[in-house]
């Protein structure tokens, strides 16, 4: 069953890979039966985590532990989602909706405010010139980069600042900030690169270990 | 066998790009085709050869590995995988890695997932670490040494959730052992009973919500090991102290199985890496030689 596994994993990268040549209808099958296994398995994965494990496990216990009513409210909530699909009282979808937006954004405001805002800004007003806690000597490494960051800081917040035309020296350092920007534009691409070179290593890998047994 | 025909065959390869390179700058490029076969070989030859490239391992790695050599036998370390097979190439190495540096220095681990496929990953890299004729000798047990609780939906409400109280978001383990019946949970109600958190993240819920509510809000060390993709929006936590170590993308996976003597799957993979990188390199710079040649023809 094993061995069956693996030539259908097989045979469905190669048929995904031939889409590199042109579209056709090989890459079509394969594509669709991505498409059907992933919607299923969602479907279930959400039935049985969702519905069944976090529902009625909660409101129906069979360990003896109370039942947990409140469950029956985001249950209400959900129900109450579902009638966005009728055209007359779809309005009442908008509850739940509000109610889910109001607790993200609950959450989200004081998480955001302390680890992103706080935090980081707080990261950024440190010594510019680092020196070593036992010889006392400058550590040109970390001097540099405190000096990158802060000039990084300052010059990419002055090019976000459009109430003032960019021009003279609010310009210049705009325009610096443009740099610092794009260095970062190219590091993330250069990331997305490597990832994406990752995943195609783990298919080649697997057509070369567990299907063609040419590597040990 | 393989390998030689592999490594001549590379020789051919990269020669090859000299010709390449000679009819781009006469004004024919290649098609893309080309580049996709080029890329794919850069790849295939190279893990065919099977060779590692240098690793050198740099501070963001060491910081997890230093945190990791400050932990005692005993301590309790909870291991979030939350990712899923399609992020296997670069974190499972990860995760493998980390489970036999956690056994070996007889951590006791609790495994958890925020991904539905996530606690799969982790059996996958505990048997993968059982291998180990290290591990294998000292016989863990379940829920003593180890455990999994498995995957809880719920993304970030179930971290903040986990604050006060482990078992309200699991009652019950991936084998449906009861919280209370798992020796190994008997003393862990919330994150201050946490040694450390390592998380292997894909995306959202991941590394970021492990930051904001673990780390900030309930005072939890956590390392990371993230893709390549994910990577860069995590660093500004790491410069700024609320990561302690990060691990980003495989040549993050390929530093920690050097700095911790485990050497896996991201070694492996690394110099097929290194390869892939330097043809890519070598076709940026020749599309640029293609774009500049075209501008002057058209301009003369």
């Amino acid at each position: 069953m094993e061995l069956f596994g693996i030539w259908v994993a097989a045979l469905l990268t190669l048929g995904i890979f031939s889409f590199l040549y042109k579209d056709n209808p090989v890459y079509k099958i394969c594509e669709s039966i991505f498409i059907g296994v992933s919607a299923g398995y969602w479907a279930i994965a959400n039935f049985f985590d969702a519905l069944h494990k976090k529902f009625w496990v909660g409101v129906f216990p069979t360990d003896g532990s109370d039942p947990n009513y409140m469950l029956w409210f985001g249950a209400l909530l959900g129900v109450l989602m579902l009638l966005r699909l009728s055209s007359k009282i779809g309005w009442i979808a908008r509850w739940p909706l509000a109610f889910i937006v109001g607790a993200t954004a609950g959450l989200y405001m004081m998480l955001y405010f302390v680890s992103n805002a706080m935090n980081q800004v707080a990261s950024t007003m440190r010594d510019v010139i680092v020196t070593s806690p036992e010889t006392h000597l400058i550590m040109w490494g970390e001097t540099i980069g405190s000096i990158l960051i802060v000039i990084g800081v300052v010059s990419g917040l002055v090019y976000f600042f459009f109430s003032k035309e960019h021009k003279g020296v609010f310009g210049y350092t705009a325009r610096v900030g443009i740099w610092f920007l794009m260095i970062t534009f190219g590091a993330h691409f250069g990331y997305t690169v490597m990832s994406r070179m990752s995943l195609l290593i783990g298919r080649i890998d697997f057509l070369f270990r567990d299907w063609l047994h040419l590597l040990n | 066998m393989v390998s030689t025909i592999a490594t001549v065959l590379m020789w051919i390869v990269g020669l090859s790009m000299i010709y390449v390179l000679y009819r781009t700058i006469n004004g024919h490029p290649i098609e893309r085709r080309v580049v996709f076969l080029y890329i794919g070989l850069a790849i295939a030859l190279p893990l065919l050869m099977q060779k590692t490239a240098p690793v050198p391992v740099t501070a963001d790695v060491q910081k997890l590995v230093d945190a990791l050599d400050e932990l005692t036998p005993g301590s309790k370390v909870l291991a979030a995988f939350d990712f899923d097979p399609s992020s296997a190439p670069e974190l499972q190495p990860m995760g493998v890695a980390f489970m036999k540096y956690a056994f070996k220095h007889d951590f006791k681990v609790i495994v958890m997932g925020l991904w539905p496929q996530g606690p799969q990953q982790a059996n996958q890299a505990i048997e993968d670490a059982m291998l180990d004729p290290l591990i294998a000798e000292k016989n863990l047990v379940y829920g003593v040494d180890y455990v999994n609780l498995g995957y809880q939906a719920g993304a970030e409400f179930v971290i903040q959730s986990m604050g006060s109280d482990f078992k309200r978001m699991f009652p019950l383990d991936d084998r449906h052992i009861a919280y209370d019946s798992l020796e190994i949970l008997n003393d862990i109600t919330n994150f201050s009973n946490i040694d450390f958190i390592f998380n292997l993240s894909a995306g959202k819920p991941g590394t970021v919500e492990w930051i904001q509510i673990a780390v900030d809000r309930f005072g939890a060390k956590c390392g990371a090991g993230n893709t390549a993709v994910q990577a860069p929006q995590v660093y500004p936590y790491l410069r700024s102290g609320q990561l302690t170590g990060l691990l980003g993308g495989m040549s993050g996976g390929a530093e920690f199985e050097k700095a911790t003597n485990e050497k896996g799957q991201a070694s492996t993979f690394i110099f097929a890496q290194m390869i892939s990188h330097a043809m890519v390199i070598a076709f940026i710079i020749m599309g640029n030689i293609a774009f500049f040649m075209t501008r002057k023809k058209k301009k003369a």
